[in-house]
């Protein structure tokens, strides 16, 4: 069974209906390591080699968070600055995660209909994250596409159970099966 | 001689170290340890000690001047000039009032008028040295109550000047020839009483005058010496010189003593001579209170139990009551009443004086001098007890109550958490923890801050937190933290340890004064310990470094860096043994503790800059890649 490791930014998480869902499901799951950034570090003080080593331990990297300003919070990038050290995580004799997956998983408060061309906010999730796509890749990981809660202002409590036992099937999903092959997204 | 010296010193020193031993591990004041090994040992127990008691009470009275001297000390003129109203007010009341009380009382025993004043005089004064060091040992000379009770001894102080003046003037006329064999006597004998006025004028300016002019100068030079026994000498040589002044001219030498402290206060020898007399000042008065017990005189006692029991608690009740309306006229609040009330009930040392030198001039025979003599020393022998039996038992019950019935309110019930020390540091903890709306059940020993607090809507329980009944009461056994704010380290291991081993489920946080007391609590198993001085020290530390050009937001890592490395090594270190710990002297201690930290930074090197953010190094990778590409190539 693959490891998961959740590293989970949200600054006011005590605020986010949707995300106290979504992590319930989740974080006490077998073979996962749930990984409160903005708990763990509150002064941005990030412990890089704990960081490293957890990142070392596991197949599964997530990255967990709301989506602001069409970006991950600003510990999340200050992990991505801090942890993902030059030789280490690339550059020359950079292959510590190599052939790791990684994937973001995302709440946006705007629905899945704003985020196109036609929409106001022009383009689609995919395409704004393409700053994480290539970090996986430079970092030789295996960059799937991400799990996505969209209008989570108007979700219901019982859509938000249903993506919360989404959530988890594609963790058991990550974990057993080969993980290049699945497909999944938003209905 | 020399052996018997010897002997009387081992005698003295033994029974002190025991019966303190003793009072102390019953929870009780070390006065009262100092009485009960003077009785021991005086004539009527043991034995040891036979007439030379009242030679040592003499000689032990520099204790009482050297505590004036350091309380001088830690009072500057300004706040002294401040005090004048309260010690002329409250010192007036309780000395007038108690004459006038205890003249008419001693009238009605049917004593002659003359005998009867001389008695009251006696009478009014207090026990400078037993109040204030109960004061001192409890840390309340900052309460109200505490600068009453020193605004009233001071009075005494001065007033007992005059007392010896007027004295002489009662003496029968039959037995004027006697006076002059008598010789009390100072310089200023037989002058008129202008020259005396003057004369006391002068010296009291000259004090101020070589304060200022004559004694910092010379500690000046004595301290660039280094040579520490010198400065010992120098204090000594000060409060000798000072006391010796006084008597010249017929003053109290401890109220000379403490003008000259009053003096030095502003001086930076301060800490110095605090530090270099505080020894010797609680050993002199430990021999005092000794000499006070042994001179307890058990046969007279034996005698007329009746008559002395009964005088001692006339007196006692008639101090108590002038006090208590001294206290009620000055609005005091009710339980700084009461302890004020019990605290200075006694009849004091200088009694002793007055007492003598009327016996002396014959105003009192053998039989009123015994009486009075035992009465004094039993009052200041029962002090302590009573001033326990009004904190422990009467404080509880009225006052400022230990507790006080509030609505439950049970969210904050089932996540408890209990407050001890509500000054600037736990007052600080109160007032973010409110702001989230938790409201922690506090505990303080300031009656004042305790009834401000209630009516600010806390919860305060009011008294000692080492009491394990009282941390019962306020609800430990529910309790899921107990944060320590004390002052007062020997207090926090206290507490800490009471918490630790009767309630184990009680998490505790603790803040420690210093990186010693960190090591004290580690070792005794505490987990979250606050060293007050670390975040404050590095925050100053950044913000120079920011001033000399560096960076903010590198050195507030580099901040957090150095704190886990100095958690850690704080860590490492406590487990370290540090042999007599307990003996060095403190000053080297904490010498040798630098040099330990200073060693271990320097091994650690200056400074660490890990590589985040830097490109240097991507740099010269990529520089030596490109090389071997063109190698290659070729």
């Amino acid at each position: 069974m693959k490891k998961v490791l959740i590293l989970f930014s949200h600054p006011t998480f005590e605020k986010s209906r949707a995300n106290a869902i979504l992590v319930e499901h989740v974080k006490n799951k077998e073979g996962v390591t749930f990984h409160d950034l903005y708990e763990e570090y509150p002064d941005f003080h990030i412990n890089v080699s704990f960081e490293k080593k957890l990142l070392t331990e596991h197949d599964v990297i997530i990255w967990h968070h709301p989506f602001y300003w069409y970006n991950c919070p600003p510990l999340m990038k200050q992990w991505i600055d801090m942890v993902l050290e030059f030789n280490w995580a690339y550059g020359p004799n950079g292959t510590a995660l190599e052939s790791k997956t990684c994937l973001n998983v995302i709440t946006t408060g705007g629905t899945k209909e704003l985020y196109c061309s036609e929409g106001s906010n022009s383009y689609t999730v995919d395409e704004f994250l393409r700053p994480f796509e290539q970090t996986a890749n430079l970092c030789l990981m295996n960059y799937l596409p991400p799990f996505l809660v969209m209008g989570t202002h108007k979700l219901t409590e019982e859509e938000l159970e249903a993506y919360g036992n989404k959530y988890s099937e594609l963790i058991d999903t990550l974990q057993n099966k080969k993980t290049n092959s699945i497909e999944h997204g938003v209905t | 001689m020399t052996g018997n010296i010897l002997f009387n010193v081992i005698v003295f020193l033994t029974s002190a170290i025991i019966c303190v031993y003793i009072a102390k591990r019953l929870g009780l004041s070390s006065v009262l340890g100092y009485l009960l090994a003077g009785v021991l040992i005086g004539p009527y127990v043991l034995g040891f000690i036979g007439e030379e008691g009242e030679d040592i009470l003499h000689f032990a009275e520099f204790g009482v001047v050297m505590m004036l001297f350091l309380i001088g000390l830690e009072i500057e003129p300004k706040n002294f000039w401040n005090m004048r109203k309260t010690i002329l007010g409250m010192g007036g009341i309780q000395v007038v009032g108690t004459i006038l009380l205890s003249y008419f009382l001693f009238m009605f025993f049917g004593y002659e008028s003359n005998v009867s004043l001389v008695i009251s005089m006696a009478v009014a004064l207090s026990s400078t040295a037993i109040a204030l060091q109960t004061i001192k040992e409890k840390g309340l000379m900052a309460t109200t109550f505490g600068t009453s009770a020193f605004s009233i001894l001071l009075f005494q102080d001065i007033i007992v000047i005059f007392m010896l003046g007027a004295i002489p003037l009662l003496s029968n006329a039959k037995n004027a020839p006697i006076e002059k064999s008598v010789g009390h006597g100072n310089l200023l004998d037989g002058l008129p009483f202008g020259f005396q006025t003057l004369a006391i004028i002068l010296s009291v300016a000259s004090i101020i005058v070589a304060g200022r002019y004559l004694i910092v100068p010379i500690l000046r030079k004595v301290a660039r010496t280094g040579v520490r026994e010198l400065l010992i000498a120098s204090a000594f040589l000060i409060v000798f010189s000072i006391s010796l002044l006084m008597e010249y001219v017929g003053l109290s030498p401890a109220l000379g003593a403490f003008l000259g402290g009053v003096v030095l206060s502003n001086s930076q020898f301060k800490h110095e001579l605090e530090s270099t007399l505080e020894p010797f000042k609680d050993l002199l008065l430990g021999l005092f209170f000794m000499a006070v017990g042994a001179s307890i005189n058990f046969v007279i006692i034996s005698k007329i139990p009746l008559t002395i029991g009964g005088l001692l608690i006339i007196i006692i009740l008639l101090k108590a009551f002038v006090l208590f309306i001294t206290g009620r006229i000055f609005k005091l609040k009710f339980d700084q009443k009461l302890m004020l009330t019990f605290g200075l009930a006694q009849i004091g040392e200088f009694a002793f004086v007055v007492l003598s030198f009327a016996f002396q001039l014959n105003i009192l025979n053998q039989e009123q001098m015994d009486i009075m003599l035992v009465v004094t020393a039993l009052s200041m022998s029962i002090t302590p007890m009573v001033s326990a039996f009004n904190e422990r038992i009467l404080l509880p019950k009225i006052g400022t109550k230990e507790s006080i019935k509030r609505p439950m309110d049970h969210i904050a019930k089932s996540h408890k958490i209990i407050l001890v020390g509500f000054g600037h540091f736990g007052s600080t903890v109160g007032r973010f923890l409110r702001s989230h709306g938790i409201e922690a059940t506090i505990l303080d020993h300031n009656s004042n801050r305790v009834d401000f607090l209630r009516k600010m809507g806390f919860e305060v329980y009011y008294g000692d937190a080492t009491r394990k009944d009282l941390l019962e009461s306020a609800g430990i056994a529910e309790a899921k933290i107990l944060i320590c704010a004390i002052d007062n380290m020997d207090v926090t291991k206290k507490v800490t340890k009471l918490v630790k081993e009767n309630y184990p489920h009680v998490e505790l946080m603790v803040r420690a004064k210093n990186r010693d007391a960190a090591y004290d609590l580690l070792n005794m198993g505490i987990e979250n310990i606050y060293r007050e001085t670390l975040d404050t020290s590095l925050a100053l530390a950044k913000d120079t470094l920011s001033k000399m050009g560096f960076r903010k937001y590198t050195l507030n890592r580099q901040v957090k860096n150095f704190i886990k490395y100095d958690e850690d090594s704080l860590r490492r270190l406590a487990t370290e043994p540090k042999q007599d710990k307990n003996f060095i002297f403190k000053a080297r201690k904490e010498l040798e503790e630098q040099e330990r930290l200073l060693n271990a930074d320097l091994e650690r090197g200056v400074v660490i800059y890990d590589d985040l953010w830097d490109s240097e190094q991507i740099r010269k990778t990529l520089e030596k890649q490109q090389k071997n590409n063109t190698a290659q190539n070729k």
